[in-house]
């Protein structure tokens, strides 16, 4: 192998990697966080004693859950216009699967980590005359989030990653700049590197943070 | 002294889905009243302590509580607000057979959180009626504490101080001490105890018949979903009337020494 490295191509367009990279974070972040607001919801349909609430949900979950990320990002923009009839920008497109999508995940987490929650937290809590969601507030969800920790930080990982997917729809983020670079300037190897590098230096961050975080929560075990 | 019930019960009846538990219950407590609720297992004791503050939802009947009519009725049929239930929990206090206390609390959080989020209190008003609280309990120690560090008699002691913080009108115990080893039965009877010589109102579901006797002003036999013999701790206990509760009393003396 005679192949010699040149960095200076990552390093001369270093500008250009930083805004893909602001909008991975752009992505990333939102859907992240109304993907797990609107999972809690799902959640709570799910485990609705109204049936109808209950099946419709479940059909919901199981239609993002058995489907690739990567068609319903495309279906989303190129599919989802059709029957709205309006068209949506690739930014906008990108978001709403990916929110919808990590919904679909988090709910089945959160209806885990409820159910796992033994009833009589919830009586305890009734029983000082707490409403429901006082004691979903205050005695059922710090423990559902203590247990379900773990399944979150990889859902949030997962998102981090599946954002690259983006791409694919020419959302300018992080991958797209680096597939623009390699293809420009034919240094797959450098600008590939290096875009793997500062996804790991978004990421890595968060998991070590949750790890921390596990363990500050484990203290009443 | 003020004979006004503090809760009453008229027509009370609990179906879970095809098992018809409580068959028309009337019932009523005035201040001051202990009554102990006994039966086998099975009798729907515990569903009946469970359906005076809607931990279950009744299948017919009516409670009241400081003479009004828990529910609202809206085009014939009754509806229980929340709002009305959360306040008839925190007059009704309830100590489970499982402690049910909040895991990812210490001891004086646990006492604290009803006062904070359901009263409104500020932390140091809280700490100061939960320090209080746990004094009364004998667990000044254990502040600091989870409740997973502690013995079952330390939990359920813990729980009591959290439904007395709350200053409830009526304490409903539902079989307190069933879940705990036998040697540490003896303190949580004595914390009740020394409930009942504050003159407080209470409600006991037990399989503890000694304690019931000394505890009790009055006794009720529970038996295939209705007050089988109702009367004081002498009457139904040592001079029960009805062979059904003579039958169910010599099943417990069996293995008396």
């Amino acid at each position: 192998m005679n192949y010699v490295p040149d960095f200076t191509i990552v390093t001369d367009n270093w500008i250009v990697l930083l805004r893909g990279l602001w909008v991975t974070i752009q992505i990333w972040l939102p859907s992240i966080i109304m993907g797990l607001c609107f999972g809690f919801a799902i959640a709570q349909a799910r485990l609705s004693e109204r049936k109808w609430l209950s099946r419709s949900t479940l059909v919901y979950v199981e239609l993002f859950r058995d489907t690739p990320v990567l068609i319903q990002l495309i279906w989303f923009y190129y599919a989802f216009p059709i029957l709205i009839g309006m068209q949506l920008s690739p930014f906008a497109a990108a978001m709403l699967g990916l929110t919808l999508n990590t919904s679909a995940y988090a709910s089945e987490i959160f209806r885990g980590g409820i159910k796992s929650i033994h009833r009589g937290q919830m009586e305890g809590a009734k029983a000082i005359g707490m409403t429901h969601a006082q004691a979903m507030r205050r005695v059922i969800l710090p423990q559902v989030i203590k247990r379900m920790l773990p399944a979150l930080t990889n859902r949030t990982i997962e998102v981090a990653k599946m954002s690259s997917l983006a791409s694919v729809i020419s959302v300018h983020e992080l991958m797209y700049q680096g597939r623009l670079l390699s293809s420009t300037y034919y240094r797959p190897f450098e600008i590939l590197t290096a875009v793997a590098f500062i996804y790991f230096i978004l990421i890595y961050p968060g998991t070590f943070l949750a790890g921390r975080l596990e363990k500050y929560l484990a203290r009443s075990n | 002294m003020n004979t006004q019930p503090i809760l009453e019960v008229k027509g009370l009846h609990k179906s879970f889905a095809d098992h018809h538990v409580l068959k028309g219950i009337d019932f009523s407590v005035k201040p001051g009243e202990r009554v102990a609720i006994i039966g086998g297992s099975g009798s729907g004791k515990s569903t009946f302590l469970r359906c005076l503050n809607f931990m279950e939802t009744l299948s017919e009947g009516e409670i009241w509580v400081d003479n009004e009519r828990i529910g609202v009725e809206k085009n014939g049929r009754i509806t229980y607000p929340e709002k009305q239930l959360c306040s008839v929990r925190e007059r009704l206090g309830m100590v489970f057979q499982q402690f049910n206390l909040f895991p990812h609390m210490t001891v004086l959080q646990n006492v604290m959180e009803g006062l904070i989020t359901v009263k409104g209190y500020t932390k140091q008003d809280a700490h100061a009626v939960a320090v209080r609280e746990l004094a009364k309990v004998g667990l000044s120690e254990k502040h600091d504490a989870w409740p997973g560090r502690l013995s079952g008699g330390q939990q359920q002691r813990v729980a009591i101080a959290r439904a007395l913080s709350m200053e409830p009108e009526v304490l409903l115990f539902d079989e307190p001490t069933s879940s705990l080893d036998p040697e540490l039965v003896g303190e949580v009877l004595r914390v009740i105890n020394q409930l009942a010589e504050e003159g407080r109102t209470m409600l006991l579901v037990t399989h503890e018949l000694g304690f019931a006797y000394h505890f009790a002003t009055k006794v009720i036999f529970l038996a295939d979903g209705v007050f089988h013999e109702v009367g004081t701790p002498d009457e139904v206990l040592k001079n029960p009337k009805k062979p059904r509760t003579q039958e169910f009393l010599r099943r417990f003396s069996e293995f008396a020494f």
